[in-house]
């Protein structure tokens, strides 16, 4: 692999909530440890349920949050604690697209000024035409530059808030779960949109979803997170997984051929809270193939053959 | 019209600005054209009419509604509509500039206790909730019993007991908005706190925020008609309609217009005040704007 365009080593963030009148401060550890590397031109897909802290990871990528440990490296550079100007020319190189479409877009500002708020932010001049290339992009029709948000559809917000963040013509783009609150056709198409956009302005891009299915067919590479850890990465989507997290996940996607359709075995348990992690593996309390091993020690991540995996008891390929 | 055109020239602007809008509709036309009347009224008082406010007139006191004088005249003989209309200046100006002031301030802490959380939020609310905790024309009373009695006092005392509300409803309002996903995603394009508290928080909240301070004037204007009323606010012979009718009510039987005719403008105006914030309400509310494209 060549040089990473974004290297997180050791990552990790933790929350401290409550510290009331009679009750002590508490905290959790919403991302531990994660190092991952993301090459040019990749997709990465980070999966898990939701509370994993996937949402976190992206918004530290982002450096949207200060992490409380670890190191971000972009293009080469440390930008942990990149502050002032740094950061700010940092940020057009690095752009988010969010969740929700409906609130990700002040009802106050016309399409036209969400797109030109990267330039705004920064103090610089819009070139000109630069709007109306951008809704071409995205597939809006150009006369929906003087829309407000609440005029257009969620499919329609969501393709103003990914020409948004391609205004700057970053070279990253941090996807947090882009289609979530999308109907399945719109879905596609805004998939589809983004895997042109990958192929004509040599994005890369970190996508955060829940939907294993989507992630396979979407990225080139697949993170699995549990409870803020990473417990596999697959170099290669279609592969059979390693981890009985990874592999539970997969079992509960739906199958849309009746044919085709086994029987579901949800996971047992519930997920631990991230206030009180258990010592050991923390998916041991739900996992099928669990050891005695797996309650007292930590599984470190461990090469296979496609990818890593941390696992004491990993599923044989 | 071509879609790159710009949409610029202050005429279209103007009469797509809310304002206007609600001019446009039944009861923001009325109510605008009532207040519009009584603020042209107030600033050409002295071309309007030919009397002086304060030119006494003893023979000709008590003298019932007239072709010479409309709404009658006083104890001393003077013009009660002559004094009517100075008197809205001091009514009028007194309150619209207290209030304008007290929504400034509110916003401006309010927008920062908000936004920025943590000790200042806690210092700025205990310091504005004690002003809360007591009903207005309380705190206006005691803080003229401090300044004195007065436009200035008055002015100060209609500022502070209004200080609360507006900086509570800033605050709300922005603690509301500033969870919302646009912020952040201002924050990763660069934008720095200024520039989300002044192009998103505030002009998110300038809608609730700017229509309360319309209905606090109504409020304040018989705020200040109260403490006039009490002899505390514009010192005689300075008309004001507050003190107007306090005049008025000793002599209820001799000469009723002397209190009917301001206390009808305090009330028409307030009504008025408020017809017009509330059409203004709707108009401030984007969602409510339809698609023009």
């Amino acid at each position: 692999m060549s040089e990473p365009i974004l290297a997180l080593s050791g990552l990790t963030r933790r929350f401290s909530t409550g510290g009331g009148f009679l009750r002590p401060a508490r905290s959790m550890t919403a991302v531990r440890g994660v190092d991952l590397q993301v090459a040019r031109g990749d997709i990465v897909g980070v999966v898990g349920e939701s509370g994993c802290g996937k949402s976190t990871l992206a918004r530290l990528a982002m450096r949207l949050l200060e992490p409380s440990d670890g190191t971000i490296r972009f293009e080469g550079q440390d930008v942990t604690h990149l502050g002032g100007r740094a950061l700010k020319s940092l940020r057009k190189k690095l752009q988010m697209v969010f969740q929700d479409p409906y609130s990700s877009l002040d009802p106050r500002y016309t399409v036209r000024d969400c797109i030109e708020e990267p330039f705004r932010a920064l103090g610089e001049p819009v070139p000109p035409g630069r709007v109306e290339d951008l809704l071409d992009q995205v597939g809006l029709p150009r006369s929906f530059a003087e829309s407000y948000p609440h005029q257009m559809s969620g499919g329609q917000r969501q393709r103003v808030g990914i020409a948004r963040a391609l205004a700057y013509a970053p070279d990253f783009v941090v996807l947090d779960e882009p289609t979530a609150s999308l109907d399945v056709s719109i879905q596609a198409q805004i998939i589809a949109l983004l895997q042109d956009l990958h192929r004509q302005r040599d994005l890369t891009y970190l996508f955060i979803s829940h939907d294993l299915g989507l992630v396979r067919y979407f990225c080139s590479r697949i993170v699995v997170m549990y409870l803020g850890s990473v417990v596999e990465v697959m170099e290669d989507p279609h592969a059979a997984p390693r981890h009985p997290y990874t592999r539970a996940l997969m079992e509960s996607s739906f199958v849309p051929d009746p044919e085709a359709r086994a029987t579901i075995v949800p996971l047992e348990g519930e997920i631990p809270s991230p206030f009180a992690l258990p010592q050991g593996c923390p998916f041991a309390p739900r996992c099928p193939r669990v050891q005695d091993r797996c309650r007292s020690e930590l599984p470190q991540p461990t090469a296979t053959t496609i990818g890593r995996v941390s696992c004491f008891n990993p599923i044989e390929a | 019209m071509t879609v790159t055109a710009p949409v610029s020239g202050l005429l279209p602007a103007l009469r797509r600005s809310a304002p206007v809008q609600a001019f446009a509709s039944w009861k923001g036309g009325v109510a605008g054209t009532f207040l519009i009347l009584v603020v042209l009224g107030a600033l050409f008082a002295p071309w309007l009419t030919p009397y002086g406010f304060d030119v006494q007139n003893l023979p000709g006191a008590f003298q019932p509604p007239n072709l010479a004088h409309p709404m009658g005249t006083d104890e001393f003989g003077r013009d009660v509509l002559t004094r009517i209309l100075y008197g809205a200046r001091t009514s009028l100006s007194v309150s619209a500039v207290a209030i304008a002031i007290s929504l400034f301030c509110g916003m401006v802490l309010g927008a920062s206790a908000g936004y920025f959380g943590g000790r200042f939020d806690r210092a700025v609310m205990v310091a504005v909730d004690l002003t809360w905790a007591f009903p207005e024309i309380l705190v206006a009373l005691m803080l003229v019993a401090i300044i004195g009695p007065g436009t200035t006092g008055t002015l100060v005392a209609i500022c502070v007991a209004y200080l609360a509300q507006f900086t509570r409803l800033t605050r709300a309002q922005v603690m509301a908005l500033k969870s919302e996903t646009f912020v952040e995603a201002a924050r990763g394009m660069g934008a720095s706190n200024a520039a989300i508290l002044f192009r998103h928080l505030l002009p998110n909240c300038l809608g609730p925020v700017l229509v309360a301070g319309m209905l606090a004037t109504g409020d304040a204007i018989i705020l200040e008609a109260t403490l006039g009323f009490f002899g505390l606010g514009a010192q005689p012979p300075t008309p004001s309609w507050g003190g107007m009718m306090s005049s008025g009510s000793g002599l209820l039987f001799k000469g009723p217009w002397i209190i009917l005719f301001p206390g009808l403008c305090i009330a028409l105006t307030v009504v008025a005040i408020n017809m017009f914030g509330d059409a203004l309400l709707h108009k401030l509310d984007v969602r409510e704007r339809v698609r023009t494209a």
